[in-house]
């Protein structure tokens, strides 16, 4: 196939919009007549409702109001659980859980009715952390708060740790993070029993929101229709949300009879939307003379909040890769979600990957020093080579070349030479200066044989201008979704990028091509989409059409055509699981992803020791992602992903207090700024994925796997601090650097 | 209604055109270019001058909109995004931020921009330090600011 489009620098197709202001996302649109929508919610973690007042004051009868008993269907949230209500009944399970609803043209008069409720809520004993709910210290959950357990076993681990002369153990914690995307969360609604539902907003997965409604309302799929807007960033945070947000407008809205909008100020989004679970590691880790591997035994737990909502499958990806990109005969993964009674915690860049990785590649630099390997050198015995199998047994086809990789990135960062420089220089310096490595992997599209149940539709037609549209209900969110969509689609049919058009994503017009997650856009539907218009270009060859070899022009013109005489020209292609994916669920044992995507990060940091200020000095992203298919984009989601995962390391401290989030202004949550990052170099080495479109594979995830390890085995480098636990706030630092003097 | 009675009328320039409002003296420019003007060019972003996102030219000075009440408005010049294009053609502080990936989910970019134009109003060759320290109090989530710095450093450069 001739690739005129794919592995060039494309612009993004709806850049002139967004850069002259005239994109347009929820808040930017308005619809006449229609209200204002808030939410009133619990500040108690865990109670019962006695009661919910309406003091006198206000003029309650202007106010649309909405509570579970005004539910036309059913109150939980579809997902894997039926434990999320829509709205409270008569026990609150989380801080900041919705209880009722208000609708009011007047914004300021809304805000004051809102303040004015009174609810009376009965405080019952919550569990507000990860130990005490694994401790049991109370149920909130089930019979146990376990959202689930799941076990990874591979050879006999016992067997090696009974006999092992040593053991290297290790504990890390990692904190919550707040995605805080620009665009806050917005939903407009317009609602009715004759009409049915329709919303429009910011959301990573329309088919999510439309099956949420449907069963919300206990409407027909016809009658509920999910349209994006632009999306001001997303990175999981608009993945399981807008279910909520859009079911919440949408019953203003179906009991008011008016379009209802509710978008929510920084504050609310922050406190009540989800976060990335935080997570506790324990690894028991055996290895040989030779500095081999011999047994991995981890234990991995993450905090769900309140309500399971995606947790289990967060466990399942942050399990799969606890154990890295490393060979190792026996392993033990024992992982368990379970619930506290803070806001759920959901999708984040990485879902899950980027806490068990931060434990594995600390515990790595542990390992290293106790056998009296360099961490380097120990890591390069360890790698992961074609034909041996992962921790859930699945054997690496393709020829991946970790040693080389990193051969390359410590020659690009002249890490050996840094190293013994900055050893010397320490010794003397007040501000400390470190190198740390990070080796790791991300396997791109759902886990196991979650892409073969999605089962996801593309599908394209011809216009009656003779151009490509291209229908999926993919979402742009600032990935490239739509620039990548347009090459794929360009270059299988051998036309201009300018004959290609994009659907938005609006359930009435397209069909199910799965939610925009797990780095799938690309390797998974963007292969649905090639095949597609391959069949569509077959079809006007076989009505001779068009012949084998033709010009833009000609096949404008026989889609024209085509379309003159038929009415329309649509093809449709499905996903086809490549045979070779084996997977056992129950086991949780096989094929866990298609492939995966290789990388090595170093940093290179400095430590002052007078303010405890740490400065990423340096930072080399390399990795090895198949066919580059528009390296502007690449290097975009990359640079984008290393500095949110900065910001995880160093700066982005959740602090909660009663299972509320208090520090939810950007004044308070800091993240990343332009005077915060180092120059970040991005490296592609590219090795095609057979199944990926033009070879490529997934990406959007990788880059915030391994920046937290990378960062924070430099510090340790640089000062001696064994800091098991990020975010690395100065006064973590101070309290390490206590304990290592001691 | 008592609340008309509160309300005051404004006159000053947007885009270099003389509008007139009649608002609530505290009023915050963000909601009279979005509500009153339909200019939603300009985004919120966090509404307390943390994020940037609604960052605007006051008399070629930047400002956060979200900050500035509608009695500071009277007889000042206000340039937002939408008045950046002239007949339909993209300035080249704008071509070079779609050329070098300086935007992504795009939320940020109306205001990332008009922190560009103040900077190279004052100066038109800064260096990449210059850059990163002018647009601090701009967040951006996409993109790691590099291939923002880049659009603003290689502006008119093929």
């Amino acid at each position: 196939m001739r690739t005129k489009h794919i592995g060039e620098r494309v612009p993004r197709r709806e850049g002139g919009l967004k850069v002259s202001g005239r994109a347009r996302y929820v808040d930017d649109w308005t619809l006449t007549g229609a209200l204002y929508g808030v939410t009133v919610r619990s500040p108690v973690a865990r109670g019962i409702i006695r009661q919910i007042g309406y003091p006198a004051g206000t003029p309650w009868e202007q106010f649309t109001i909405v509570t579970a008993a005004d539910i036309p269907g059913s109150n939980s949230v579809a997902n894997l659980e039926k434990d999320q209500p829509f709205l409270a009944v008569d026990r609150v399970q989380h801080a900041e859980q919705a209880i009722l609803l208000l609708a009011h043209p007047n914004k300021s008069l809304l805000e004051k009715a809102r303040r004015a409720v009174s609810l009376d809520i009965e405080h019952l004993p919550a569990v507000l952390s990860l130990e005490s709910s694994l401790a049991q210290e109370q149920v909130v959950w089930g019979h146990n708060n376990v959202f689930k357990e799941l076990k990874i076993e591979k050879g006999n681990v016992d067997g090696v740790l009974n006999n092992a002369p040593v053991i290297v153990e290790g504990e890390y914690w990692t904190g919550a993070q707040e995605q805080l995307y620009l665009e806050t969360n917005g939903m407009i609604a317009v609602a009715n029993p004759k009409e049915g539902v329709t919303v429009w907003g910011s959301m990573q997965c329309p088919y999510f929101v439309h099956k949420a409604l449907m069963e919300l309302f206990s409407l027909p799929m016809e009658k509920v229709r999910v349209v994006q807007m632009e999306t001001g960033g997303a990175f999981g945070g608009k993945e399981d949300y807008p279910s909520v947000l859009a079911g919440h407008a949408a019953l203003l809205a179906w009991k008011s009879g008016k379009p209802v909008k509710m978008v929510y100020d920084r504050g609310e989004d922050m406190a009540a939307t989800t976060k990335r679970h935080p997570s506790r590691t324990q690894h028991r880790t055996v290895v040989d003379r030779n500095g081999k591997l011999l047994a991995m035994d981890i234990d991995f737990a993450i905090d769900g909040g309140g309500h399971m909502t995606l947790s289990p499958i967060v466990l399942s990806r942050g399990s799969i890769h606890a154990a890295g990109p490393y060979y190792c005969p026996n392993i033990r993964i024992h992982g368990r979600a379970v619930a506290t009674n803070t806001p759920p915690h959901g999708a984040f860049r990485g879902f899950g990957a980027p806490q068990s990785l931060f434990a594995l590649e600390r515990h790595m630099d542990k390992v290293a020093r106790t056998v009296g390997l360099s961490p380097v050198e120990f890591r390069r015995r360890n790698f992961i080579r074609q034909g041996e199998s992962t921790a859930t047994g699945q054997r690496i086809r393709e020829s991946i070349q970790m040693e080389k990789l990193l051969h390359r990135a410590l020659k690009e960062t002249n890490y050996e030479k840094k190293v013994r420089l900055f050893a010397k220089q320490n010794l003397k310096a007040k501000v400390k200066k470190g190198m740390g490595v990070s080796c790791f992997f991300h396997g791109a599209g759902f886990t196991g044989s979650g892409e073969k149940r999605l089962a996801s539709v593309v599908a394209v037609e011809a216009t009656e201008q003779g151009k490509l549209r291209v229908l999926a209900s993919i979402t742009e969110l600032g990935q490239g979704a739509v620039t990548i969509f347009t090459q794929i689609a360009a270059d299988a049919l051998g036309i201009s990028g300018q004959d290609i058009e994009v659907a938005q994503a609006d359930t009435a017009f397209v069909p199910d091509s799965g939610p925009t997650v797990a780095s799938r856009t690309c390797m998974i539907v963007g292969k649905i989409l090639e095949s597609a218009c391959i069949e569509l270009k077959q079809t006007l060859i076989q009505n001779g059409l068009l012949k084998e070899r033709y010009t833009s022009n000609a096949f404008r013109a026989a889609c024209k055509k085509y379309v003159k005489q038929h009415g329309q020209l649509k093809s449709f292609a499905q996903y086809q699981q490549p045979s070779h994916i084996q997977w056992d669920d129950e086991k949780h044992e096989g094929d866990a992803y298609g492939t995966m995507a290789w990388a090595i990060y170093i940093a290179e940091v400095s430590v002052d020791l007078s303010t405890y200020e740490i400065r990423v000095d340096d930072f080399l992203a390399l990795q090895e992602i198949g066919k580059v298919m528009n390296p502007l984009l690449a290097e975009g989601q990359i640079i984008g992903g290393v500095v949110q995962g900065i910001g995880y390391t160093l700066h982005e401290n959740v602090i909660w207090n009663k299972g509320r989030m208090v520090n939810n202004r950007i004044t308070d949550y800091i993240i990343p700024t332009s005077m915060d990052v180092p120059p970040v170099r991005v490296i592609f080495e590219e090795n095609p994925y057979e199944f990926g479109p033009s070879g490529a594979k997934g990406i959007g995830e990788l880059p915030l796997d391994g920046v937290a390890p990378a960062i924070v085995n430099a510090i340790e480098s640089a000062t001696g601090a064994a800091i098991n636990r990020i975010p690395v706030t100065p006064e973590v630092l101070l309290e390490a650097m206590e304990n290592t003097n001691e | 209604m008592s609340k008309n009675r509160r309300r005051i009328e404004i006159r000053f320039r947007v885009n270099r055109k003389l509008r007139r409002v009649c608002v609530h003296p505290l009023t915050r420019l963000l909601d009279i270019l979005r509500l009153e003007l339909g200019l939603t060019g300009t985004k919120e972003g966090c509404g307390e001058g943390e994020c940037g996102a609604c960052a605007v030219l006051m008399d070629g000075e930047l400002v956060n909109s979200c900050l500035i009440p509608a009695v500071q408005l009277h007889g000042r010049s206000i340039e937002t995004i939408e008045g950046l294009s002239k007949r339909g053609r993209l300035h080249p502080i704008q071509q070079s931020f779609i050329q070098r990936g300086g935007t992504q989910c795009g939320f940020c970019t109306s205001g990332m921009i008009m922190a560009s134009v103040a900077l190279l109003m004052g100066k038109k060759h800064p260096s990449s330090a210059q850059i990163g320290e002018h647009l601090a109090g701009n967040l951006c989530r996409c993109t790691g600011y590099s291939p923002i710095v880049d659009s603003v450093r290689k502006v008119g450069k093929k």
